[in-house]
């Protein structure tokens, strides 16, 4: 039972970043007892936000009508508050009104939705491009900006999590994340190599179909330094559930230093970003590990 | 349209329930409608079965049931791959062999020649092969869980969407053959109790009774037969392809060979949206007959009700692409599917407003039937609202595939659907069976179902917006409390299963006389001019509608 961990994040409405340690960049993942939507990363998410704001009191507010009308009617015409029934099966005008109502509330959507869709689908220009595949059942990386280089995303077995050298989530995180750098615009391309996956990021609003023989793109821009999960959302086969998507947004020098390790060998690349964090702890483990 | 003549009972003929010819060789549609709502009892016990399973597995982070592991019994069901096997058959047998069968084949087969006063439908013989296909279909894709799917695993694991390259090269074992199979024959069923329908509601109304006469559940059955009629072909044909992907070497949709697994999905849900509307229609047609006698007023708004019914069809053959969202489609057309899909809120908040209205001003009893209506309209407005958040391109790529949208297709199909289901059950079981049912027990279901399917459905809203995706044997731990949650109210829900079972031994054993018409005056459709149950023939005097 979980229920003294979920009353304490139902406390914490919403909030579901959580800066583990000091100077650690914050993490996004899910919270147990969570309500809302991930935290915002990036634009399109801000303005998936501000829909969803507008949306849901809007739904709530429909759906307590129809159940406030419903409740009336229980208690002011049951049999024995009402014992002859009318016989009004007609009356124009709130037949229209409950007909042009709606549209009117539908144009009131329509507004922010459109705005928020092709804010999101038209790409900007972007500092540089990166692309992954999907494959049953990890992702692979390539950065042809920088090099040329790719490495294969794999999740980490369950025994290894409280071992890991950075904070881990089971089922979350992997072995190579992908890095960005703060603040830049960012290209992805989506592909697959034998079945259709799916790479959404919850924290940017991106939900992109990896689909064999087409070359799917979309975009983002992370202004803040973080740790953001994700997870294959195309139901892919045996391992669906196992082939997370984990990308790390650092300040553009230790991009820059990860770029170079990971043109050397991107598979001992992650030790870059294990000495960014320990020296925002302050603490050398990699040597000690080494 | 109460004007019945009196009927000229020809119970001399009704051959012995024990007869088994009665049954196989039946070309009465009262008998056929037996045999569909007796068979949908069965799919939706063994569906229902599987969503145990499936939320036993999600009770917890980790994997419960499906592990792999040897128990010291065995691996009893199997691994990951067998819970994507239980996820794809709980969809398919609640959609092919529990709603289909309960909504079309038993409550149209049994009321739509009752409501238009014809002694049978069109073409009786027909009818029978559209029954006796549906337990062979059924069959077949029991029989495909246990032949290999895929590597050593048993079973097609590809959702009920089947999308290739997964349903193709990611399955190359022979269940999905048989899954196809299983879909060709229930939706050849399907076509002929489509045509039947058409040809009997257009050629067989009692004189008197014009279009704009006809009751509203029969208005429903129409509307949802058309859909069948011009969907299900395209379904057979993505299916088909898919056959000849698999076993003979096209490459419909095989990038490598020019093909486009998109095209696919978009013949897919050509057929798919409309199904859904098949879903309900038939929901709506009942619950307005409900609504009406139990106010003991008429339905308000008759012709608003049926060409909103007919809107709602039209609409839902043009809006496909909605659950493509994220496939990479122009911004353009997205932009497009985006408003002809919230367009669909305007029909169906005319029909959700008329119900009240028919309530409004009426002299409301509370009987069983009545209270699972109550619960539909205001758990549909609920599933429907969602709907209109989902319709909107933007925010989907937060929501789509995530439980958010389990969350939303559930209220409106399993606590839509499956709660007309059985407020139609209710309100005819009488005319069907012959006896009357223990109240109380109809009562204690109904609450059981009702608080069971909202703990286990409202929480999926929270699990789906915080992200958690859709199809997952095991998920991320900060999903846990919500999912444990609607996993007890699985609990409560199966409860009220089991009462639902112990009401149908209850009537059986006590065997209660029916009333022709236990519902006075509020219920005026012709089935009620007839005895409980009503003559093995009926209407060989057709009834003339004023």
């Amino acid at each position: 039972m979980r229920f003294p961990a979920a009353l304490g994040a139902i406390g914490a409405l919403f909030f579901t970043l959580t800066a583990a340690a000091t100077a650690m960049p914050a993490q996004s993942y899910p919270i147990d007892g969570q309500l809302g939507l991930p935290p915002s990363a990036t634009p399109v998410m801000d303005l998936v936000h501000d829909f969803h704001n507008i949306l849901l009191p809007i739904i709530i507010a429909i759906s307590l009508l129809v159940l406030g009308l419903l409740a009336w009617v229980m208690v002011r015409y049951n049999k024995k508050a009402n014992p002859t029934p009318s016989k009004t099966s007609h009356n124009t005008l709130v037949e229209v009104i409950w007909t042009a109502a709606p549209i009117l509330i539908l144009v009131i959507i329509a507004i922010p939705s459109f705005r928020l869709l092709y804010f999101q689908d038209v790409i900007p220009e972007a500092d540089f491009t990166i692309k992954t595949t999907g494959n049953q059942w990890n992702w692979t990386y390539e950065y042809p900006d920088h090099g040329d280089f790719q490495y294969v995303a794999n999740m980490i077995a369950d025994e290894d999590v409280a071992s890991w050298p950075i904070e881990a989530h089971r089922n979350l995180t992997t072995d190579l994340p992908m890095v960005v750098p703060v603040g830049a615009t960012v290209r992805m391309e989506v592909t697959a190599s034998d079945v259709i996956h799916n790479w959404a990021m919850p924290a940017f609003g991106i939900k992109m179909d990896a689909i064999p023989g087409r070359l799917n793109e979309t975009w983002f821009r992370v202004d803040e330094p973080g740790v953001f999960y994700g997870q294959c959302s195309e139901l892919c086969g045996l391992r669906h559930a196992f082939m997370p998507i984990e990308v790390h947004v650092v300040p553009q020098d230790v991009f820059d230093a990860w770029i170079e390790a990971a043109n050397e060998d991107p598979y001992e690349a992650p030790r870059v970003l294990y000495a960014h964090y320990d020296a925002l702890r302050g603490e050398t483990r990699v040597a000690s590990a080494q | 349209m109460t004007d019945a003549t009196a009927t000229h009972h020809h119970d001399d003929h009704t051959p012995s329930i024990w007869d088994w010819k009665r049954w196989v060789y039946s070309t009465n549609h009262k008998d056929i409608g037996t045999m569909y709502l007796i068979f949908a009892i069965i799919a939706g016990v063994i569906g229902g079965a599987m969503s145990g399973l499936i939320r036993w597995e999600l009770a917890e982070p980790g994997l419960q049931v499906f592990t792999g592991q040897d128990t010291g019994w065995g691996a009893i069901f199997g691994n990951e791959h067998n819970y994507n096997v239980i996820t794809t058959m709980h969809g398919l047998i609640m959609i092919f062999f529990m709603v289909m069968p309960a909504m079309i084949g038993g409550f149209g087969n049994w009321f739509v020649p009752l409501m238009i006063g014809a002694p049978d439908m069109a073409f009786p013989r027909m009818n029978n092969i559209s029954f006796w296909l549906l337990p062979f279909s059924f069959a077949l894709i029991l029989i495909s869980m246990f032949v290999p799917g895929v590597g050593g695993d048993n079973g097609f694991g590809g959702g009920w969407v089947m999308y290739p390259p997964l349903s193709t090269t990611g399955h190359n074992g022979p269940a999905f053959d048989l899954v196809i199979f299983a879909l060709h024959i229930a939706g050849v069923s399907s076509i002929l109790g489509a045509i039947n329908f058409i040809t009997t509601i257009f050629n067989m109304r009692a004189p008197g009774m014009t279009l704009h006469k006809m009751p509203l559940f029969v208005w429903s059955i129409l509307v949802t037969v058309f859909l069948l009629l011009l969907a299900v072909p395209v379904l057979a044909g993505a299916l088909t392809m898919l056959i000849t992907d698999r076993n003979f070497g096209t490459t419909f949709f095989d990038p490598a060979g020019g093909g486009d697994p998109v095209m696919y999905q978009h013949l897919f849900w050509f057929f798919g949206h409309p199904e859904v509307y098949i879903l309900i229609l038939p929901g709506f047609g009942m619950i307005s007959h409900i609504v009406s006698t139990f106010s003991r007023k008429p339905v308000f708004g008759y012709l608003g009700m049926a060409y909103a019914m007919v809107a709602i069809g039209f609409i839902g053959f043009i809006v496909w692409a909605h659950h493509m969202y994220t496939v990479g489609l122009n911004v353009n057309l997205k932009a497009y599917f985006v408003a002809a899909t919230m367009i669909i809120a305007v029909p169906t908040g005319i029909k959700i407003f008329s119900w009240i209205a028919t309530m409004w001003g009426g002299s409301i009893s509370f009987r069983t039937p009545m209270l699972y209506a109550i619960g539909f309209i205001f758990l549909f407005t609920v599933g429907g609202v969602t709907g209109v958040v989902l319709a909107n391109a933007g925010i989907d790529q937060s929501l789509h595939d995530t439980y958010y949208v389990v969350a939303h297709f559930h209220y409106v199909l399993s606590l839509g659907a499956v709660f007309s289901i059985f407020a139609g059950f209710y309100y005819w079981f009488e005319k069907i069976f012959g006896v009357k049912y223990s109240s109380l027990l109809a009562r204690i279901q109904f609450w059981l179902f009702f608080v069971g399917a909202n703990v286990i459905f409202f929480p999926q809203h929270f699990l789906g917006l915080a992200g958690m995706p859709r199809r997952y044997v095991d998920y991320a731990d900060g999903h846990a409390f919500w999912n444990m949650v609607s996993s007890f109210g699985y609990l409560i829900m199966a409860a009220g299963m089991i009462v639902f079972f112990v009401l149908l031994i209850d009537a059986a054993l006590r065997r209660r006389p029916a009333e022709a018409n236990p519902w006075g005056e509020g219920a005026t459709t012709l089935e009620w001019t007839l005895s409980s149950p009503p003559p093995f023939h009926q209407f060989n005097e057709l009834p003339k509608i004023k």
